[in-house]
């Protein structure tokens, strides 16, 4: 079947016209009963019997699991990653008492993530290991590869740190000679 | 052993972390022999997706070789080099007995609308993932499938998420012979996506994006049309031209929660993360579709709500379909399609990368560095 459609004006000069049967593979996998359903599910209606399969055995849960109370349970196997700890802990454990339909459980760990940054980088001091975080952002691949954006933001940054430096200095000379005028006029 | 740690939004470094141990009877333990970084990676590493812990190690399309196993593992011996599958189903919950192996009920304490995956936030069950030399597979009786002998390792991790997303993608679409088919997105999911669209039948296939290298790629490879929106005014309007005004009869969103290209899904989606993803793709394949028509979604977001033209989804009749790949399902088909050279899934790999090098590959492929496609993080183990 040859594809005789119009070939739009944009991409008009790279857009060849394809003839779908001398793609390799075309239509092996062709299947008109594909409708909504099929085949991803292969339907038994098991759910009709609810929670009642053979469960596989329980990973022993030595570590804290919080677990959605959208099941009854702490799933057959779970990850051990990252249990909840510190402030970011106790945020997420809060999050948990709500469901996945409310904000009340995504608002909140959102939070704790965010929260978990700080406690990662006074994890690392702690541990005497001062973050090397232009390497974690990956700046090496930018300078290998796109080394005038990393400079242009680098140079915007500096900029904008300067005056911000500099406005705070000057305020802070002008207070401190507002206040030495004050003091001689109270003298 | 050398795993990637995630320390916050865009920062990632290569640590020393304990090996991982058979914490189940059929648990196995896996030696990494490839990793990719995945375009759903982007989500975690940007901090789109809530309870993303610091300290954990992101990568679920993994291969490698099996280093031990649980006492209850019969299908796997130590030697065996496997595939794994991006979801970790148990085979045995009324969900994996339907072959919907991407929505196992025993694998995900900390959520019920996903599976566990593999290192992707306690959202999917709070696993370390592979992006580390050693990883730790729960029910190794039901997902990871031996490497059949002369496949090329760089294929089969693919088989891992890419080649199976993608095949479900156009799969979803119902595709009927002669259909149109748009896909958005041209990542490596988009790209098999539309590769996957001709295998059903389709009789035109077109490709969104804006990255100018990406678009050339699958011109090719797909092989297909492709346009690049920041050349179009409207891309519905556009649409609706190229298919006689009528829409295309499939719409495919292979992009999820990072897109660009509506500065208002951007702003709420991917600055504020105030919305569960930037849904421009989804919002431009609902508006393009044709009355009646279906639209496949495979492109990740976030759990919470996102914005996208509901009332056209009623007014307009049309199907919505989406789900994480069923990867066990599909993988012998798809393994068939690799192995009689229909699929060249290789072929989308631009970036080995070693391990250590983890902080750059997620850079490179973030910020589409290098012209960078798929990224393959390699252990150092596999590179001797």
């Amino acid at each position: 079947m040859e594809n005789t459609r119009t070939q739009m004006e944009v991409g008009e000069t790279r857009n060849i016209t394809i003839d779908p049967t001398q793609v390799k593979g075309w239509g092996i996998d062709a299947d008109s009963e594909n409708d909504p359903t099929y085949p991803m599910k292969k339907r038994n209606n098991g759910e009709h019997a609810g929670y009642t399969w053979d469960r596989p055995p329980q990973q022993p849960v030595e570590i804290e699991v919080l677990h959605s109370n959208e099941r009854p349970n702490v799933s057959a196997t779970f990850g051990t990653a990252s249990p909840p700890s510190g402030l970011s802990g106790v945020i997420r454990r809060a999050a948990f008492k709500y469901s996945e339909n409310s904000y009340g459980h995504w608002v909140p760990l959102m939070l704790a993530d965010r929260v978990g940054v700080v406690e990662g980088v006074l994890d690392d001091l702690s541990r005497g290991h001062v973050p090397n975080i232009p390497s974690e952002l990956g700046w090496n691949a930018e300078w290998k590869y796109n080394r005038t954006r990393l400079v242009t933001r680098l140079v915007i940054g500096t900029a904008i740190a300067s005056v911000a430096i500099a406005l705070l200095r000057r305020d802070r000379n002008e207070t401190a000679q507002l206040q030495g005028q004050r003091d001689t006029l109270t003298a | 052993m050398l795993a990637m740690n995630f320390r916050g939004p865009r920062r990632v470094r290569i640590d020393y972390k304990p090996e991982p141990e058979i914490l189940h009877p059929q648990d196995a333990v896996v030696r990494v022999t490839r990793s990719c970084i995945c375009g759903s990676d982007l989500h975690l590493y940007n901090g789109s997706v809530p309870d993303t812990r610091v300290g954990m190690t992101f990568g679920h399309e993994v291969t490698g070789v099996v280093e031990e196993i649980g006492s209850d593992v019969r299908n796997l011996k130590t030697g065996d080099h496997v595939l794994v599958p991006f979801n970790i189903a148990c085979g045995k919950c009324v969900f994996c007995q339907q072959e919907l192996y991407g929505n196992c009920h025993e694998s995900n304490p900390e959520a019920t609308a996903v599976g566990g995956i593999f290192g992707y936030s306690h959202t999917g069950g709070g696993y370390e993932g592979g992006q580390a030399e050693y990883v730790r597979v729960p029910y190794a009786n039901v997902g990871p499938t031996i490497i059949p002998e002369g496949m090329d390792p760089d294929d089969a991790v693919m088989l891992t998420d890419v080649v199976p997303t993608g095949y479900q993608a156009a799969e979803m679409g119902g595709i009927q012979r002669g259909d149109t088919v748009v896909v958005f997105g041209a990542g490596p999911v988009g790209i098999m996506a539309a590769r996957c669209a001709w295998l059903f039948g389709a009789g035109r296939v077109i490709v969104i994006d804006h990255l100018e290298y990406r678009l050339e790629f699958a011109r090719t490879y797909a092989p297909c049309e492709v346009y690049n929106y920041n050349e179009i005014d409207d891309v519905v309007v556009f649409l609706k031209r190229a298919t006689d005004w009528l829409g295309a009869d499939v719409c495919i969103d292979a992009v999820g929660a990072e897109a660009t290209g509506r500065a208002m899904q951007t702003f709420l989606g991917k600055t504020m993360h105030a919305v569960g993803g930037a849904a421009t793709a989804l919002h431009w394949a609902i508006n393009s579709v044709k009355k009646g028509g279906i639209v496949s979604i495979v492109g990740v977001y976030g759990p919470i709500d996102a914005l996208v033209p509901i009332g056209n989804v009623v007014n307009k009749g049309l199907t919505i379909r989406g789900n994480q790949a069923s990867v066990k399902r599909l993988l012998p088909r798809l393994i068939e399609h690799v192995q009689n050279g229909v699929l060249d899934p290789k072929a989308m790999i631009t970036h080995r990368i070693p391990l250590e090098e983890v902080s750059d590959a997620y850079r490179m492929f973030s910020a589409k560095l290098d012209n960078c496609i798929k990224p393959v993080l390699v252990p150092p183990s596999a590179r001797m």
